[in-house]
């Protein structure tokens, strides 16, 4: 009632400024909803081409020019391996660095440069990492196209998500904790291990398992680092050649026969299997730590 | 006030470790200050790690490339528009590859901006909060599907489905199939960073202009995101940087050779697809395939470095600070 008697209601315009503003509200509302459809559009399409690839024989088979009696087994060992070394390689690291980035180093020049330049490369495309990997862990250290080559690669790849990830799950540690320790007479690094890390724990997990699960899906640095499609025996050191899942579902997308499409299909489900169950893990763990420390 | 300063002057030495000097120093305390050193030491070695990684990069880069130069002629790889490098008559001009990516980037960007800066505004202006906590996290979800899985849906779907549907004559092969999907996947980049942007405009900007009688849209659109401008172009900036680097869709469905074309329909070969083509196969150390690889690499290096500096710069330099 007070609207209409306002001097604004006579003019047209300001209901054609709300027509405009109703149909830019739809707009805006499809729009979000695009990456939402186009998802679900890529789950049915992947689902529907490649479930009934995925039985016991997928995970035993080897790879095969007949898409019937081929299998993920090399490339899901591959996979394992290489995954399990970037963790073992990528944690300690990655955490060493927070720490002492967040709570030893002096706010100095260097200081500085490092966190730039941590920032910096997280911007850095992954197929310059298998750049490096090629020149420097294949060639210069002469580790040939091998496991460890492939993981060190992907370490130096997933490091700077890393420490930013536990840098912040360090900067969340409130500062009580630290100065009650120091107060006790304990030194830094005692406080830091018996106080800060132990609350900052669940937050750098959940970050280094997210990062991993970034690692896990990168397939071109290792294609330059020398992982291949067509092995026929898992890996058996560090030293031995390799294949991943993403590699192997690069390989089979890329033939011209449609078996061979919905063979790929098959590795996505396995894949996209495992990113969810690390990011579930990385979930409940936050969640459970999370409901420890309120009680 | 006093006692204020008191605790201030009480933080600050315990943060410099003065009071543990002051400390009468028993054996064991002297032990572990040896320790401490020691694994702080260790601490800036994890730390470093990083500055020798980029070392390591630009060095890589910057050697291969020089002996590629001692070749190739510098003028002819910037200018020539042939990239035939296993021919017999090799030509080195990066030219058609430069502009395979580009117009994969280009495309991607002209699809990512309008959709994802239209999911920003909805989401910081229109969503309820319910909404917003249900959607944003599910857009994030698209941002982490491995790029291999994107590359088979572009090729056993998008391509065939949409793209060759809509514009006739295209290849299933296209920089136009590979762009749209690259902008699939830059659009949760761009929705979420700029998001945020809008987020941290002040609520008095807002308000004092719905109290001037704005529409929801006029707020939006006239003060809202010229007020987050720094932001939404550095999250632009970022994602073209994405695109440019983006490897695996582009492998799966632009093509697989070089291109100097005006016509996105056509295939055509990125940078990245070239770095991945040449190095599936054994490539000797020395050879000039191998160096090849290297320049391709450092060009790529340096185009994304450059927009990565920009990005941050326009951050800083434009940003509108409010108190």
């Amino acid at each position: 009632m007070a609207v209409q008697a306002s001097p604004l209601k006579g003019s047209g315009n300001l209901q054609r400024r709300k027509a405009v503003g109703t149909i830019a509200r739809g707009a805006f509302f499809l729009a979000t909803m695009f990456g939402l459809v186009i998802l679900a559009i890529l789950l049915i399409d992947i689902i529907s081409d490649g479930y009934t690839w995925v039985d016991r024989d997928f995970f035993t088979a080897l790879p095969s020019r007949f898409p019937e009696r081929a299998g993920i087994k090399v490339a899901l060992m591959g996979t394992l391996w290489v995954m399990g070394l970037t963790a073992l390689i990528t944690f300690p690291v990655g955490v060493g660095a927070s720490i002492y980035l967040q709570e030893f180093a002096p706010r100095n020049r260097i200081t500085a440069i490092i966190e730039t330049n941590i920032a910096n490369l997280a911007g850095v495309p992954s197929i310059v990492y298998g750049l490096l990997g090629l020149g420097v862990f294949v060639e210069i250290m002469r580790m040939g196209r091998s496991v460890i080559a492939g993981s060190l690669t992907l370490s130096l790849l997933v490091l700077p998500i890393v420490i930013i990830a536990s840098q912040e799950a360090l900067k969340a540690v409130p500062d009580s904790i630290r100065q009650g320790g120091l107060a006790l007479g304990a030194t830094r690094l005692q406080v830091v291990r018996s106080h800060v890390l132990p609350s900052a724990m669940p937050g750098i997990l959940t970050g280094t398992i997210l990062a991993l699960s970034r690692a896990i899906g990168e397939t071109a640095p290792l294609i330059v680092v020398g992982a291949v499609a067509f092995l026929t025996f898992t890996p058996e050191g560090l030293d031995s050649q390799f294949s991943v899942m993403p590699i192997m579902i690069y390989n089979w997308t890329a033939r011209p026969q449609e078996d061979f499409h919905s063979l790929a299909a098959g590795g996505i489900i396995v894949l996209l299997a495992v990113l969810l169950a690390m990011n579930m893990t990385a979930i409940l763990l936050r969640n459970h730590f999370q409901n420890k420390q309120i009680q | 006030m006093a006692k204020s300063i008191a605790q201030d002057s009480l933080a600050a030495r315990l943060r410099s470790n003065e009071l543990y000097a002051a400390r009468p120093l028993t054996g064991s305390s002297m032990e572990s200050r040896f320790s401490e050193r020691v694994v702080r030491g260790l601490l800036f070695i994890c730390a470093a790690l990083s500055i020798l990684t980029t070392v390591g990069i630009v060095l890589i880069l910057f050697v291969e490339t020089i002996g590629f130069f001692e070749r190739v002629s510098l003028w002819e790889f910037l200018t020539v528009t042939e990239w035939t490098p296993l021919f017999n008559n090799a030509k080195y001009g990066v030219l058609p590859l430069v502009a395979g990516t580009m117009w994969v980037a280009v495309i991607a960007i002209a699809v990512a901006i309008p959709i994802g800066l239209s999911a920003a505004i909805y989401l910081s202006m229109y969503a309820p909060r319910g909404v917003r906590n249900v959607i944003k996290p599910a857009l994030e979800i698209l941002a982490g599907i491995p790029t291999v899985v994107l590359g088979y849906f572009a090729l056993t779907f998008i391509s065939p489905e949409f793209v060759q549907r809509v514009f006739s004559d295209t290849r299933l092969f296209s920089a136009l199939a590979a762009g749209i999907t690259v902008g699939i996947l830059i659009i949760p980049l761009i929705s979420s960073l700029s998001e945020d942007a809008l987020q941290a405009v002040p609520s008095g900007l807002r308000d004092g202009a719905y109290a001037l009688g704005a529409t929801k849209l006029e707020v939006s659109t006239r003060v809202m995101v010229p007020a987050a401008f720094s932001g939404i172009a550095a999250s632009i900036i970022l994602a073209l940087s994405r695109a440019i680097g983006e490897t695996m869709i582009v492998v799966l469905v632009a093509g697989g050779t070089p291109n100097w074309s005006a016509d996105p329909r056509e295939s055509m070969q990125a940078m990245t697809a070239y770095i991945v083509q040449i190095s599936s196969g054994d490539v000797p150390r020395g050879g000039v395939e191998y160096q090849t690889l290297f320049a391709v690499g450092l060009t790529l290096f340096l185009i994304t470095l450059a927009l990565n500096v920009a990005s941050y710069f326009i951050v800083k330099r434009f940003r509108e600070v409010y108190e």
